[in-house]
């Protein structure tokens, strides 16, 4: 076990967010550094994601370190039903730091218990994705200077919206007012709305995406309403539209206010909304690079101010 | 008087352990976990026993066995009051309630089907994460349940 793992967000407390976030600023001002030479890194994709795994592999690659790795179970070990302690413990003798995502959920915490090597969790099925939730962060401190007192809107996929859940549980430490804009079958379930009410975070629940909602929000967080969330495909075919941001529901909303999105998306933003200065959800997929990069270096246990004075970037 | 004439309705014990207070609905899931079923043990094990508490109950009797208190605390999961008395030549020396550990290792499995525990040969962990309901919560997929619909391994 090695206490630099990060497997969920709630693993790491409101200083070291805060810290990780100006590590990340310091390497989006320069992502070229070589403080990872010598350094190899394993990413273990036990279920296929390009974009998580060409962000971890960039920030690697950018910071000098190598990389090995998979990015299908099916050309791995594990299609031979090797266990997943197994893999871990092989591939613990080769590299200084595991970047991996499976399709179960837990696989990442175990992993934590079966080597000394640190793993950064990249998602296991539908719980945790930590270094999502740190870009989402960074993308909502850099466009608003801050992340406290801010009125965040979160539409569509409430109920599975693993990346919803991190944000909002990460978020309790800066003070944030929520605003829940779903229907009735994707709505916020209880068990975050009771973590809202012990944590002393204001919300708001609403079925109508309406000017009144955008026009009080700092940040739009939009999800992907999925059709085979739904038991009803009646329902699904009512609401699939009732979600989707155009360009002129823009037209009011707070000059600070900045539309995200994890992506992919389909077509909850339509594409009219992209050349407007408020659209940030292809910078945000940017800043998980540095993010990513703040934490390799964080369970690498690298101290990246001293790093940075001995290998001044090229 | 009476209090003899209801201690010895079940059977006498002259050493050893009798687990009292269990709910009727969770009996066998006592004696499962406790893993008496493999004892070769006298066994003695009532159930639907008239309880001025609770309506009915269910007992169970071992003799010559003390158990370790983590093994005996493990029954706290589905039946939190139940009262553990050690029995040494017919006197009962000790009379304690059970308590429920804050971890709970190997006896309960994760009811989310995706849960890593369920497809690796590795032991489950919960934690407790609500006493008063009896709540926990799986340390690796995070998925909570009340340990009364609680699957037992």
């Amino acid at each position: 076990m090695n206490s630099n793992s990060l497997v969920s967000i709630d693993d790491i407390s409101r200083d070291e967010i805060l810290d990780l976030l100006e590590r990340a600023r310091v390497f989006e001002q320069n992502p070229n550094h070589k403080i990872l030479d010598g350094k190899v890194v394993a990413t273990l994709f036990f279920e296929p994601s390009t974009r998580t795994r060409l962000s971890f592999e960039t920030a690697v690659n950018r910071l000098g370190g190598r990389v090995i790795g998979f990015s299908d179970a099916n050309t791995s070990s594990s299609a031979k039903g090797e266990t997943l302690k197994d893999t871990i413990k092989m591939v613990s003798n080769y590299v200084d730091l595991i970047v991996m995502r499976h399709y179960l959920e837990g696989a990442a915490r175990y992993a934590t218990e079966v080597t000394d090597v640190p793993i950064i969790n990249a998602g296991d099925g539908a719980n945790q994705h930590p270094s999502q939730t740190m870009l989402d962060l960074y993308s909502i401190y850099k466009t608003q200077g801050t992340l406290e007192n801010l009125t965040i809107t979160m539409v569509g996929d409430l109920k599975y919206g693993r990346t919803v859940h991190s944000l909002l549980m990460a978020m309790r430490h800066f003070n944030p007012t929520f605003q829940f804009v779903a229907c009735e079958e994707l709505k916020m379930p209880k068990e975050y709305k009771v973590f809202c009410d012990q944590n002393g975070i204001r919300y708001t629940e609403h079925h109508d995406f309406s000017p009144e909602v955008i026009n009080a929000s700092d940040i739009l967080y939009m999800t992907r309403v999925q059709r085979e969330r739904f038991s009803d495909l009646m329902e699904y075919e009512k609401v699939k539209n009732l979600y989707t941001l155009h360009n002129s529901m823009l037209a009011d909303s707070k000059p600070n206010l900045r539309v995200l999105h994890p992506l992919p998306r389909v077509n909850e933003i339509d594409v009219d909304v992209d050349d407007n200065p408020k659209a940030y959800y292809f910078e945000q997929a940017r800043n998980g690079l540095y993010a990513r990069q703040a934490i390799i270096c964080k369970a690498l246990g690298i101290d990246i101010y001293k790093e940075l004075e001995k290998y001044p970037s090229k | 008087m009476t209090q003899v004439k209801k201690e010895l309705a079940v059977a006498a014990l002259r050493n050893g352990t009798v687990i009292d207070h269990i709910p009727s609905n969770v009996l066998f899931k006592a004696v499962q976990i406790l893993g008496i079923e493999k004892m070769t043990n006298h066994v003695t094990i009532g159930n639907n026993l008239h309880s001025e508490r609770m309506g009915t109950k269910g007992i169970i009797k071992v003799a010559d066995v003390e158990f370790p208190e983590d093994v005996i605390n493990r029954i706290a999961l589905i039946a939190p009051g139940a009262q553990i008395n050690i029995i040494r030549d017919f006197e009962v020396v000790e009379k304690r309630a059970v308590e429920l550990p804050q971890e709970i290792v190997g006896i309960v499995r994760c009811g989310n089907p995706k849960c890593i525990t369920n497809h690796q040969p590795m032991k489950t962990r919960f934690e407790v994460v609500d006493r008063d309901d009896v709540t926990i919560r799986c340390h690796y997929c995070c998925q909570a349940v009340k340990s009364g619909e609680a699957n037992i391994i």
